[in-house]
C-alpha cells in the first residue's frame, strides 16, 4: 500500500501520519489516528480532547455532512470506494470542499482505480491509497490526459466556458 | 449545427490518445480484460456475443453530411459494410477490431465525433427531437440546450460513477417526439405566464424491466438555471441512488421509493445551494451556442409546390410517400423528409454504406447537408424545398430508400436482439420482419398510424413499453417466446402496455399481430387510430379475438 500526495507537477509518495484503528483497538497515547465514522459518534469527545491528529473515514453511504461541526478540528477526511463503480464519494469530496469548506487532506481510500485518478483530484481529493506503488510514474500522465474540463469546481481549474469568456 | 471549437477538439483528441493507450496495455498484456472492461466501456466499446461492438453518438442526432459520410467510411473499412441506428440517436459497429478501435476514435475526432459516454453508468448521449430547428409548434431549438448538457456531462468527475446509467432527453415541441417522458431527465420547453422560455422538468421515466412514466418535478425552470438544476437531480440521485442491485439503481426506482414530493424537495434544496454559482449559463455563452443553431439561408419560396402537387396526382407511390414520410416545416415552401431506413426484408435500422453516402449526397443536394437520425430508426433531411420533393424522391428510390412507411406497421422500432446481444432471450430482428412482409403498403396503408415495438430481452432497447403493439422477447424453457402487449406510447400522452396474455411462439407471433390488427379493422370507429380505438374499447375485444375466450 502506497499514499500519494497530489503536487503542482502530479505526485510525490508520502508517508502516512495517520494510524487506522479498528472500532476495538485501544487508542495510543499520540500520533495521528484515523477512525470509522461510528467510532467517532461514539467516542467523539474523547477523540477531539487527545493530543494528536485526528481523522475519520466515512464509507460510501456516510456523507461528510454528518461531520459539519466538526471538520475544523479534523486533519483528514477519508472516503470510501467499496468499488470502483461506487461513485458517491466523487459528491462528498465535492460537498467537503465546496459545500463545507473543509481545507483539510480529503484522502480516497478502498477501492482506487488509477484511471480516476482526475475524477478524485477535481472533485477535491487531495491524497490516495494505492495499491501498488508502480502507478505513481503513470499518476502525473493520467492527471494530464484530457488538457480541457467543462465543468467549474472546487479545484480551481480553468474550464472550456472560462478559457472562451476569457479570449 | 454546432461546430467544435479550439477546447472541444482538444477534449476529444485527448481521449483518443487516451484510449489508444489502454488498448496498447491490453493489447501487450499489461491489464486483464477484468481491468480493460470499465475503461473501454468509457468509451462505448462492449463485448458482445461474436465480437466487440463500438458505440458511436451522434449528439442529440444532428449530423452533417461530410459525418455521414466518415460514419460510410468506417463502416467500409473497419466493419463488414453497414453500422446500427439505434434507438438513442447513436450508430453502432458491430464488427470493429479491437486494436483498430482507436484508429476508429480518430476518425470520429476529425470529423467532431466521438463515442465518449455511450455505455457505463454516466450521463448518456443526450437525445431530442429529430425535428428540433425545423418543426412548426417549436418554442426554441432544443439542441441548443442539448450541446450545452452535453459539454457539462463530458468527463463529469462527479458523476461518471453513477448508480445507473442516465439519459437525457430534451424537446422543443408540445408535441414530444423525443418520448422525453420515459427518460431519466425529460425536458421541455414552455413559456411561463410572462413569457419567459423556460424547462418542465420531469424525472424517472424509464423501460427495461420496471417501466415508469416520469413526473414533472419542477413545472418551470429558468433557462439560466439549466446546468445548476440539472447538477442538483444528479448529485441528490448520486448518493440516494441504489447501489445494492443493479435493477433497482436507476433514478425512476429512486423517485418511486423516495417519493416524488421527498424528491422533489431534496433537489430544490440542493439547488437553493447551487443556484447562482459558476454554473449559471452567461448568456453569452448561451448565444455563442445559440449561433450554431441558427436556420440555413432558406430562400424566399412560395407556399404552392406545382411540380410536386402535380407529381402526387398521378403517382400513387409518391403521394403516399408524402402522406407518410413528409412533415410539415417552419418556413414556408419547406418541408422536413423522412427516409426510412426500414425497407422490406431489412433489419430495422441497418445501414449500409453506400446507403449512408447516397444520404449524404443528398443532403448536399436537398437540405443544407443537414441530416437528423431519430429514436424510431430512420433518417431526416430536415430542410427541404417542397418543389424539390419529387427529384429527391426519384433519386431514394433509385438508391431502394423510398419505402414509404413512416409511423405505418412495418416501420418497428426493434432492438439488435439474439442475433448480435450477448443478454438476449429471444431473436427481435426477424420477427420484425416477418410482420413487415406479412402486410403489403396497401394494406399498411389502410392500417394507418401503428408502432410496433420489439426486445429481445427485458432490458426493453427495442421499446416495446411503449410500443401500441410491444413484443418482448423471453425465455420459455429455452425456446425463444415471445409477450404481446398493447397499449403503449412515447408520447406527451406516454403510457405504458399492457400485457395480452399468454406467450406465443415465434411462429405464432406473427398470426396474433394479424388478429390484433384483424380486430382493430373491425372495430374502429370513422378516422380513429389504432391506439385510440384501443383507448376506447381496452384490451377485452383484442383478447377474445387472440386467445378465443375473454
Ligand atoms: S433488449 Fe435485451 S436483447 Fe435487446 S438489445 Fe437490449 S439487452 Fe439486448
Amino acid at each position: 500500500m502506497a499514499l500519494l500526495e497530489r503536487r503542482e507537477d502530479g505526485a510525490a509518495e508520502i508517508e502516512d501520519r495517520f494510524t487506522r484503528l479498528g472500532d476495538d483497538d485501544a487508542l495510543p497515547g499520540s500520533g495521528g489516528v484515523l477512525v470509522s465514522y461510528s467510532r467517532f459518534s461514539a467516542e467523539r469527545e474523547a477523540l477531539l480532547s487527545r493530543d494528536g491528529d485526528l481523522g475519520v473515514w466515512l464509507d460510501s453511504n456516510e456523507s461528510p455532512t454528518q461531520l459539519a461541526d466538526d471538520l475544523d478540528r479534523l486533519a483528514v477526511v477519508a472516503c470510501n470506494f467499496p468499488a470502483f463503480n461506487d461513485g458517491r464519494a466523487f459528491s462528498y469530496a465535492r460537498l467537503l470542499r465546496e459545500r463545507l469548506g473543509f481545507k483539510g487532506e480529503v484522502r480516497a481510500i478502498g477501492e482506487v482505480m488509477l484511471e480516476q485518478i482526475t475524477f478524485m483530484v477535481r472533485s477535491g481529493f487531495s491524497t490516495f491509497e494505492l495499491k501498488d506503488l508502480k502507478e505513481l510514474d503513470e499518476f502525473k500522465r493520467v492527471c494530464d490526459e484530457v488538457r480541457v474540463v467543462y465543468q467549474p469546481t472546487g479545484d480551481g481549474r480553468q474550464t472550456a466556458l472560462q478559457r472562451r469568456l476569457g479570449s | 449545427m454546432y461546430r467544435y471549437d479550439e477546447h472541444d477538439h482538444a477534449l476529444v483528441q485527448d481521449r483518443v490518445t487516451q484510449f489508444r493507450r489502454q488498448v496498447e496495455r491490453r493489447m501487450a498484456g499489461e491489464i486483464s480484460e477484468e481491468q480493460f472492461r470499465p475503461l473501454r466501456l468509457m468509451n462505448g466499446l462492449y463485448l458482445q456475443l461474436h465480437a466487440y461492438m463500438l458505440r458511436v453518438a451522434i449528439p442529440y442526432g444532428t449530423l452533417d453530411s461530410r459525418q455521414m459520410r466518415k460514419l460510410a467510411y468506417i463502416a467500409r473499412r473497419y466493419d463488414k459494410g453497414y453500422g446500427h441506428f439505434t434507438t438513442r440517436q447513436n450508430i453502432q459497429y458491430n464488427w470493429p477490431k479491437l486494436e483498430e478501435t482507436p484508429d476508429i476514435l480518430a476518425e470520429l475526432a476529425e470529423v467532431e465525433m466521438h463515442a465518449i459516454q455511450t455505455s457505463g453508468n454516466c450521463i448518456r448521449n443526450v437525445t431530442s427531437d429529430q425535428y428540433a430547428g425545423a418543426a412548426k409548434n417549436e418554442i426554441e431549438d432544443p439542441r441548443i440546450w442539448c450541446e450545452i448538457a452535453r459539454q457539462w456531462s463530458t468527463l463529469h468527475p462527479e458523476f461518471s460513477f453513477l448508480p445507473r446509467k442516465f439519459k437525457i432527453a430534451i424537446t422543443g415541441c408540445d408535441n414530444d417526439r423525443a418520448a422525453v417522458k420515459v427518460h431519466d431527465i425529460g425536458m421541455i420547453m414552455k413559456r411561463d405566464a410572462s413569457g419567459e422560455v423556460g424547462f418542465e422538468v420531469i424525472v424517472g421515466g424509464g423501460l427495461g424491466r420496471t417501466p415508469f412514466v416520469g413526473k414533472t418535478i419542477r413545472e418551470f425552470l429558468p433557462k439560466e438555471h439549466f446546468l445548476s438544476y440539472l447538477e442538483a437531480v444528479l448529485r441528490v440521485y448520486n448518493q440516494l441512488g441504489r447501489r445494492d442491485n443493479k435493477y433497482k439503481a436507476r433514478i425512476k426506482v429512486t423517485l418511486h421509493e423516495t417519493g416524488k414530493e421527498e424528491f422533489a424537495r431534496l433537489v430544490e434544496e440542493e439547488w437553493m445551494e447551487i443556484k447562482d454559482s459558476t454554473l449559471k449559463l452567461p448568456k453569452e455563452e448561451v448565444d455563442r451556442i445559440a449561433k450554431h443553431f441558427e436556420p440555413p439561408a432558406f430562400r424566399a419560396v412560395p407556399e404552392v409546390a406545382p411540380t410536386t402537387d402535380a407529381r402526387a396526382a398521378s403517382d400513387a407511390g409518391f403521394a403516399s410517400w408524402l402522406r407518410h414520410n413528409i412533415f410539415e416545416h417552419k418556413t414556408q415552401g419547406y418541408s422536413i423528409a423522412n427516409i426510412s431506413v426500414k425497407p422490406m426484408g431489412e433489419a430495422p435500422g441497418d445501414a449500409t454504406a453506400e446507403q449512408m453516402d447516397v444520404m449524404a449526397d443528398l443532403a448536399d443536394e436537398f437540405s443544407f447537408s443537414e441530416l437528423r437520425v431519430t429514436h424510431s430508426q430512420n433518417v431526416v433531411l430536415p430542410h427541404v424545398e417542397r418543389e424539390a420533393l419529387p427529384a429527391l424522391y426519384d433519386k431514394l428510390v433509385e438508391a431502394g430508400l423510398a419505402t414509404a412507411n413512416l409511423g405505418l406497421l412495418s416501420d418497428i422500432i426493434c432492438c439488435p436482439g439474439l442475433d448480435y446481444c450477448a443478454l438476449a432471450n429471444a431473436r427481435s430482428i426477424p420477427i420484425a420482419m416477418k410482420i413487415a412482409e406479412r402486410f403489403t403498403p396497401a394494406k399498411q396503408e389502410e392500417i394507418g398510424d401503428l408502432q410496433v415495438k420489439i426486445s429481445g430481452c427485458i432490458n426493453a432497447c427495442g421499446h416495446h413499453h411503449v410500443g401500441h403493439i410491444g413484443i418482448l422477447g423471453v425465455d420459455r424453457k429455452g425456446e425463444e417466446h415471445y409477450q404481446v402487449q398493447l397499449g403503449g406510447s412515447a408520447t406527451e400522452e406516454a403510457a405504458l402496455g399492457k400485457i395480452l396474455g399468454r406467450g406465443f411462439s415465434a411462429d405464432e407471433v406473427v398470426e396474433v399481430v394479424d388478429k390484433i390488427i384483424a380486430t382493430y379493422l373491425d372495430i374502429r370507429e370513422d378516422g380513429e387510430e389504432f391506439i385510440e380505438t384501443f383507448r376506447r374499447v381496452g384490451q377485452t375485444p383484442f383478447k377474445e379475438r387472440v386467445y378465443g375466450t375473454a
